[in-house]
C-alpha cells in the first residue's frame, strides 16, 4: 500500500507537469477561489478563528505535511502518505484537488475532486492567501493579496505617520530589500495599504504563520502598523 | 503599550532637552559632524542611514582599515563549500556614492574633551558625536600557549578574510583520517551558534572529503546555544565524527602548543592536524583608548546606545554592553538605526522614536539544513531587554530546514544591502 502510493505519486505529478499543472506563472484568481472554496466550506473552515470540522482547518496548509496537522484525526491513508513524504505544495494540492482518491487512496475526503484546472488553480490561488511560507510560495504577490479578515474598520482607518513608518520600515529592511528583490524572503514594496494592514496584524494575531514575522509583528501597536503601511504608501507614490 | 507610550514621552523630552540646548553645530564649524569608527554591520548601518536620512545635512565620516569588507557572518558556510570567499566580501563604494566620507584608515586613539578621532596615518577628525564599531578583539592569554603570533599555525578565523582562508586551506590539506580541533570561547562572544555552526560546516567538509577525519572540541562551557539542534544534527548527518568536551567533562582545562601542534584538554595530550583557537572577547580595541569600557566591554545606554561614560560617543555591536542581545550582526544593525535615529535627532531636531530592537540567528547544520532563533528587544533604564522569541525545533520537516535556509540567504542579501547600500 505504502510503496504503491510510493510510486504512484511522481507519476501522477509527472503527467500534471506534461500537462501543464499550476505554475508559478499561472497561479489562478483568489477572489474567483473564495466562491470556488463555498463547495469545501461545508466541511473545512478557513480565515481567522478556522477551527477543524468535519475536516481540518486549512490555515498554513501550503508548506505542511500530509496529515500534519496535530489535533485533527486523519485517515491512516493520509498520515502514512504524510509519512511517506507528501508536502502540500501547489503541484500536489493541484493533484489532489482533481481526484482526492487517486493521491491518497484511503482519504476520508468524499469529494468528488475538481475537474476543471481554472478552479483548481483559483481555489489554490485563495487557500495560498492563508498559508506564507516562502519556499513553497515562491513568488511574493499571493502573500500581497489581502486576506479575508475581521479588522475592525476603525484599525483600518487610522492614518499613521509616515516618519514613524521610515523610522520602524528600518526593521523591515534587513530581511526585505526595498528594491522588492526576493529571493528567500519575500517582497514587500509596492504593497496596497489595506493588504499590508491586514497582512500584520494577522501576524501579530498569529493566524499567518511564521516566528519572525509574528514576533516583529506582535509587538506593534495599531499605529505603529498604521505607521508602517502608510510609509509603504509613500514609497509608492 | 505603557511602556512604549513612557519611552515615547521620555525620549521627546530628551529630544527637547537637546534642542533647548545650544546646538552643537553653531560652534564655528558648518554642519554637524559624525565620525563612524569600524564598517561592519553597525558601523557602515548607522554610517549610511545618518547620511540618507539628513540628506546633507550632516558630515558623516566612516574609518575603516580594510577596503574590502568580508562578513563574518557566512563565513563558515565558506568553510563548509557552500559559498565562495568572494561571495562574502563587500566594498565602501556604494557608501561612498552614498554621501559617506570613507577614509580607509586606523583609528588610533580618541580625544574626548577635544572631540577628535587620531588617524593612524597622521592628522585628526573632529566630530560632534562618535560612533564606535569596533567589532572584537581578543583577550590576551586566555587560551593557555596562545597569542596573536600564533594564528598562523592555529588560526581564529573569527575575523573573517585572511584567517577564514587560512583554515578553510588547513581544513583541504588535513591528511586522511585526521584530527580537527577547535578551542571554543567563553561567554559573552560574538555570534553565540557561531563555532558551532563552523563544526557542522567543518564537518559536512569532511564526511564529504575525508570521512574518517575527527574533529574534537574543547568548550568551557557547559552548555551553548542551539545546542538541542545542533546535537541532533550532528548525531543525524555526521555520526560518530564530533566529539564535543564541555566543562563537566574537562572542557575548560585546555592549553595549545602551537609549534608541535597538540592540545591538552584536562591532562590529556592530543596531536592534531588543524586547530582552531578562538579565545576569550573584548570590545575592539578603539572602545578601551576612548576610554569608554569598563572590563572587556562598553557600557552603553539602551535608549539610544551611547556610552555611559560619555553622551557623545556611542557604542554598536559587538563592543557594546548593552543587555540581552547577542552579540550578533543582525543586533548590530538593529542597534544601528536605533542610534542613528537619535544622533540625528540630537543634532538636527529631526524626531526621535523609541528604541526597538531585534535579532535572528540563523545557522546552516547541512546541506537545506537550516535552523534560526530570535528574540525583539525593549529599551529599559538598567538594560536593553529581551520582550519576545522563538528558536527552531528538533525533529523539523526537511521542507521546513530548506525553508530556513533560503530564508537566511534572503535576509544576507537583505542585511548586505542595507548596510551598504
Amino acid at each position: 500500500m505504502t510503496r504503491k502510493l510510493v510510486t504512484f505519486l511522481p507519476a501522477a505529478l509527472f503527467a500534471l507537469c506534461a500537462a501543464g499543472a499550476v505554475g508559478a506563472e499561472d497561479i489562478g484568481d483568489a477572489e474567483a477561489g473564495a466562491k470556488v472554496f463555498k463547495k469545501c466550506a461545508a466541511c473545512h473552515q478557513v480565515g481567522i478563528g478556522a477551527v477543524d470540522k468535519v475536516g481540518p482547518h486549512l490555515n498554513g496548509v501550503f508548506g505542511s505535511a500530509a496529515g500534519g496537522h496535530e489535533g485533527y484525526r486523519y485517515s491512516k491513508s493520509m498520515v502514512s502518505a504524510g509519512e511517506d513524504g507528501l508536502v502540500w505544495t501547489a503541484e500536489t494540492l493541484d493533484a489532489f484537488l482533481e481526484k482526492p482518491k487517486s493521491v491518497v487512496p484511503k482519504t476520508r475526503m468524499s469529494f468528488r475532486g475538481l475537474k476543471k484546472p481554472e478552479d483548481r488553480a483559483n481555489l489554490l490561488a485563495y487557500l495560498r492567501t492563508f498559508s506564507d511560507n516562502p519556499a513553497d510560495i515562491p513568488e511574493a504577490e499571493p502573500t500581497a493579496v489581502g486576506t479575508d479578515h475581521d479588522l475592525d474598520p476603525a484599525i483600518l482607518a487610522l492614518e499613521g505617520d509616515p516618519d514613524y513608518g521610515e523610522y520602524l520600515a528600518s526593521e523591515c529592511l534587513t530581511c526585505h530589500q526595498s528594491d522588492g528583490t526576493s529571493d528567500g524572503i519575500p517582497s514587500i514594496t509596492l504593497w496596497e495599504t489595506e493588504d499590508f494592514v491586514v497582512a500584520m496584524h494577522a501576524y501579530k494575531r498569529k493566524i499567518r504563520p511564521h516566528p519572525v514575522m509574528q514576533m516583529l509583528a506582535g509587538r506593534l501597536n495599531d499605529e505603529e502598523i498604521a505607521a508602517l503601511a502608510a510609509y509603504f504608501k509613500t514609497l509608492e507614490e | 503599550m505603557s511602556i512604549n507610550r513612557r519611552m515615547f514621552l521620555g525620549t521627546s523630552a530628551a529630544a527637547a532637552a537637546v534642542l533647548a540646548a545650544p546646538m552643537v553645530k553653531a560652534d564655528g564649524h558648518g554642519k554637524p559632524r559624525v565620525v563612524v569608527v569600524g564598517g561592519g554591520a553597525g558601523g557602515a548601518t548607522a554610517a549610511r542611514y545618518i547620511a540618507k536620512d539628513s540628506k546633507g545635512e550632516i558630515d558623516v565620516t566612516l574609518i575603516e582599515p580594510s577596503r574590502m569588507y568580508y562578513t563574518c557572518f557566512f563565513s563558515n558556510l565558506y568553510l563548509g563549500g557552500f559559498k565562495e570567499i568572494e561571495d562574502i566580501g563587500h566594498s565602501y563604494g556604494t557608501l561612498a556614492s552614498g554621501g559617506v566620507n570613507v577614509v580607509h584608515d586606523w583609528a588610533i586613539g580618541v580625544d574626548r574633551d577635544a572631540k577628535t578621532v587620531a588617524l593612524a596615518g597622521g592628522g585628526s577628525v573632529a566630530y560632534d558625536k562618535l560612533i564606535l564599531s569596533p567589532g572584537i578583539d581578543f583577550v590576551e592569554g586566555a587560551v593557555e600557549g596562545w597569542d596573536l603570533s600564533a594564528q598562523n599555525a592555529m588560526p581564529h578565523a573569527y575575523k573573517a578574510g585572511s584567517q577564514s582562508e587560512l583554515l578553510k586551506a588547513q581544513l583541504m590539506a588535513m591528511p586522511e583520517g585526521g584530527t580537527f580541533a577547535m578551542v571554543a570561547p567563553p561567554n559573552p562572544y560574538r555570534c553565540p551558534p557561531g563555532p558551532y555552526e563552523r563544526v557542522s560546516m567543518v564537518a559536512h567538509f569532511l564526511k564529504n572529503n575525508n570521512p574518517t577525519a575527527k574533529i574534537i572540541v574543547a568548550d568551557p562551557k557547559p552548555k551553548f546555544s542551539k545546542m538541542a539542534l545542533f546535537q541532533e544534527g550532528w548525531a543525524d548527518n555526521y555520526d560518530g565524527m564530533v566529539d564535543w568536551i564541555g566543562s563537566d567533562f574537562g572542557g575548560d582545562k585546555v592549553s595549545v602548543d602551537p609549534n608541535a601542534m597538540t592540545v591538552t584538554i584536562d591532562g590529556e595530550v592530543t596531536k592534531v592536524d588543524v586547530c582552531n583557537v578562538i579565545p576569550a572577547m573584548k570590545a575592539g580595541r578603539i572602545a578601551e583608548l576612548a576610554g569608554v569600557t569598563d572590563g572587556n566591554w562598553a557600557p552603553v545606554n539602551a535608549i539610544d546606545m551611547s556610552t555611559k561614560a560619555d553622551p557623545d560617543v556611542y557604542v554598536l555591536g559587538d563592543a557594546s554592553q548593552q543587555g540581552d542581545m547577542p552579540k550578533s550582526g543582525y543586533s548590530a544593525n538593529s542597534q544601528a538605526k536605533v542610534c542613528a535615529n537619535a544622533v540625528r535627532g540630537a543634532l538636527t531636531g529631526s524626531k526621535v522614536f523609541p528604541a526597538k530592537f531585534s535579532n535572528t540567528c540563523w545557522s546552516l547544520i547541512d546541506t537545506n539544513n537550516g535552523v534560526k532563533v530570535g528574540a525583539t528587544y525593549e529599551a529599559t533604564d538598567e538594560k536593553i531587554a529581551k520582550v519576545d522569541g522563538f528558536i527552531s525545533a528538533t525533529g523539523e520537516s526537511a521542507e521546513l530546514r530548506k525553508a530556513t535556509y533560503e530564508e537566511s540567504e534572503g535576509w544576507y542579501t537583505g542585511i548586505t544591502s542595507d548596510m551598504f547600500g
